[in-house]
């Protein structure tokens, strides 16, 4: 059973159909990669499973971890992440004038408890809590290398240090499914390769599955064990990298000839 | 002893001791400090500077309950006139007509003006920014209007006028009994307002404040904290109209029009928006600050006595300028300011700044 199912997903806005009957799944433990041109409705796929947009018609089943199948293309995105599915933007999106720890313990928010008379008395109960998922949020630090910017303001750091801290925080969350909206967008190779091996980590030591939206094409052909290719809203392509990489309508539609016709 | 005992090198070896409020030692002797002055105020102070002291503690409670709204949840707010009037009539009228005493009354009344907060805080789930604004604006007519119209209940244009509640004996409207009153209820709201802001629920409104789409995805309920930071501010703007309403035995519609909302925004702009110390400092800026004109102006008065016919028009004058003046050089407000005289001394001999 896949960990979740999208079934002939249509979202259009206005007069654009952004997504037009896409069929997909995610299966359990997998990294799957979302690719395909500027516009084949890659980010909407995502924005439909954290549920920022609504589809039009469709439905998004998450198998949960209690068992229970919910629907996600009802749910309002609180309650989405309630079930387990945290994400990333491609334009990242993080409490600016927040310290990296403020943000981290914001990912902790479904964990505890706490309203607004708890937290203004702030007495032992709530001082436990606290402490408990500070806890929580410092091993994500140390798996993430986040120490030495743990009291930083986040506007104030570097690009490549807020895409790590804007995934640290999705990973506080402790999700079973991550969505990655071109997390190595802007980076140099460097950076990259330590993005792309910080997602092979998570994938493999938390056992999260991976739903990675990414142009670059060798990152994702590396690290993928499946991939999915999208144009126009619907899908043309899907399997592990190699096939997809030989696939005729792919290579059309996104990856493209090499000089010469040597991709023949 | 889980830290080291001077400024420079303070490791927490703990997270409790690391989250606290106060974690380094000389912030707790400030701490002592400024308790025992506000002890000490009261019997140095005369008449005219109690009452002062007084208003600056009624509007530090009532400039961090909008802060909550405004500078850390981010939903601008010009309705503050409007909810600390449905705090001071209804903590007037439950004691009076009701019959409750004041200690009753008072919560009583907060918790009316938190539920007509969230009521009124409805639209922002709609609108943001300039928007959600001139929806509040439109909370401050509805209530004005019922203020002055709705006689049977509020008296109209006449005030309202309460018997003075006794506070241990006294009458809690003398300066120097409201004093206590006052600086508890103050220093309770910053404590309250300091905690909410490093737990759970505070993080959430500042979320919402700073990028409301990815506080959603990471499980914040963004409507429902909307609501949250609308009755937990009114609850203590309310807080501060009840206090009004004891501390000066008349509840008149006329301290609670849209000037006083814009002179609130102003307090906290100048102060330093989403700042407990800031607000502080906002309300005793903007509170002090015609107090002061009108002493220079008696002193002036002597030597050029064609100068004193101006005073009010130079009140609103200076009191223009200084929010043009802070949002020119210091956006952050008073309490930026405060943040580099002590940046200044915690960093001294070295130059540098920290962060």
């Amino acid at each position: 059973m896949p960990l979740l199912e999208l079934r002939d997903l249509t979202l259009r806005f206005g007069g654009v159909t952004a997504l037009a009957g896409l069929d997909m799944e995610v299966r359990r433990g997998e990294l799957l990669a979302l690719i395909g041109p500027n516009g084949a409705g890659k980010t909407s796929v995502l924005n439909c499973i954290s549920g920022l947009c609504r589809p039009g018609s469709g439905t998004i089943t998450l198998h949960g971890r209690d068992g229970e199948r919910h629907a996600l293309h009802r749910l309002p995105p609180h309650r989405i992440a309630a079930l387990g599915v945290a994400r990333t933007f491609q334009n990242i999106e993080l409490f600016r004038h927040m310290t990296v720890l403020e943000n981290l313990m914001l990912g902790r928010h479904l964990h505890m408890r706490g309203g607004v008379l708890a937290g203004g008395a702030y007495l032992g109960r709530q001082r436990r809590r606290e402490i408990e998922q500070r806890r929580q949020v410092e091993e994500v630090i140390d798996f993430m290398n986040l120490e030495p910017l743990r009291n930083q303001v986040v506007g104030q750091l570097a690009y490549g240090a807020q895409r790590l801290v804007e995934m640290a925080r999705a990973l506080t969350l402790d999700p079973a499914l991550l969505l990655l909206d071109e997390p190595t967008a802007g980076m140099n190779a460097e950076e990259k390769e330590s993005m792309a091996r910080f997602i092979l980590d998570l994938h493999e030591e938390r056992g999260i599955a991976v739903l990675v939206i990414d142009h670059d094409i060798d990152v994702i052909m590396d690290i993928a064990d499946r991939v999915v290719v999208l144009d126009f809203g619907r899908r043309i392509g899907e399997g592990a990298p190699a096939e997809v990489r030989a696939d005729r309508a792919v290579i059309d539609a996104y990856l493209g000839r090499a000089p010469n016709g040597a991709g023949d | 002893m889980n830290r080291m005992r001077y400024e420079c090198g303070v490791f927490h070896t703990r997270y409790a001791s690391e989250m606290g409020l106060r974690p380094r030692p000389l912030q707790r002797i400030r701490l002592v400090l400024i308790a025992a002055a506000i002890v000490v105020y009261p019997f140095v102070a005369n008449g005219y500077w109690l009452d002062l002291a007084n208003q600056v503690a009624i509007a530090t409670v009532g400039a961090i309950g909008l802060n909550i709204l405004v500078g850390y949840t981010g939903q601008i707010s010009l309705g503050q006139g409007a909810f600390m009037a449905i705090g001071a009539y209804s903590a007037g009228l439950l004691t009076l007509q009701a019959g409750l005493p004041w200690a009753v009354g008072i919560p009583v009344a907060c918790c009316i003006t938190a539920a007509a907060g969230a009521f009124f805080g409805l639209p922002s789930l709609r609108l943001k920014g300039l928007y959600l604004a001139i929806a509040t604006l439109a909370a401050q007519e509805i209530v004005e209007w019922l203020m002055t119209h709705w006689t049977w209940l509020t008296g109209g244009t006449e005030a309202l006028v309460l018997a003075a509640p006794r506070l241990f004996g006294a009458r809690m409207n003398s300066p120097f009994v409201f004093y206590w009153l006052g600086a508890a209820l103050a220093a309770g709201t910053a404590l309250f307002a300091a905690n909410l802001f490093r737990s759970r629920m505070g993080r959430a409104f500042v979320a919402v404040r700073d990028q409301d789409i990815a506080a959603s995805v990471i499980g914040v309920d963004v409507a429902r904290t909307k609501l949250l930071a609308f009755a937990t501010s009114s609850f203590l703007v309310g807080l501060a109209g009840a206090m009004i309403a004891f501390y000066r035995n008349i509840v008149s519609w006329e301290r609670f029009t849209l000037e006083t909302s814009v002179v609130y925004l102003a307090m906290i702009i100048v102060g330093g928006l989403g700042s407990v110390r800031g607000s502080f400092l906002g309300a005793a800026l903007i509170t002090l600050l015609p107090a002061l004109i009108n002493n220079v102006g008696r002193a002036v008065q002597e030597t050029a006595p064609q100068a004193a016919g101006l005073l009010p028009h130079v009140q609103h004058a200076v009191f223009g300028l200084v929010i043009i003046v802070f949002l020119i050089f210091e956006p952050r407000g008073l309490s930026k300011l405060w943040g580099n005289v002590k940046d200044y001394f915690h960093v001294w001999p070295f130059a540098y700044r920290k962060g």
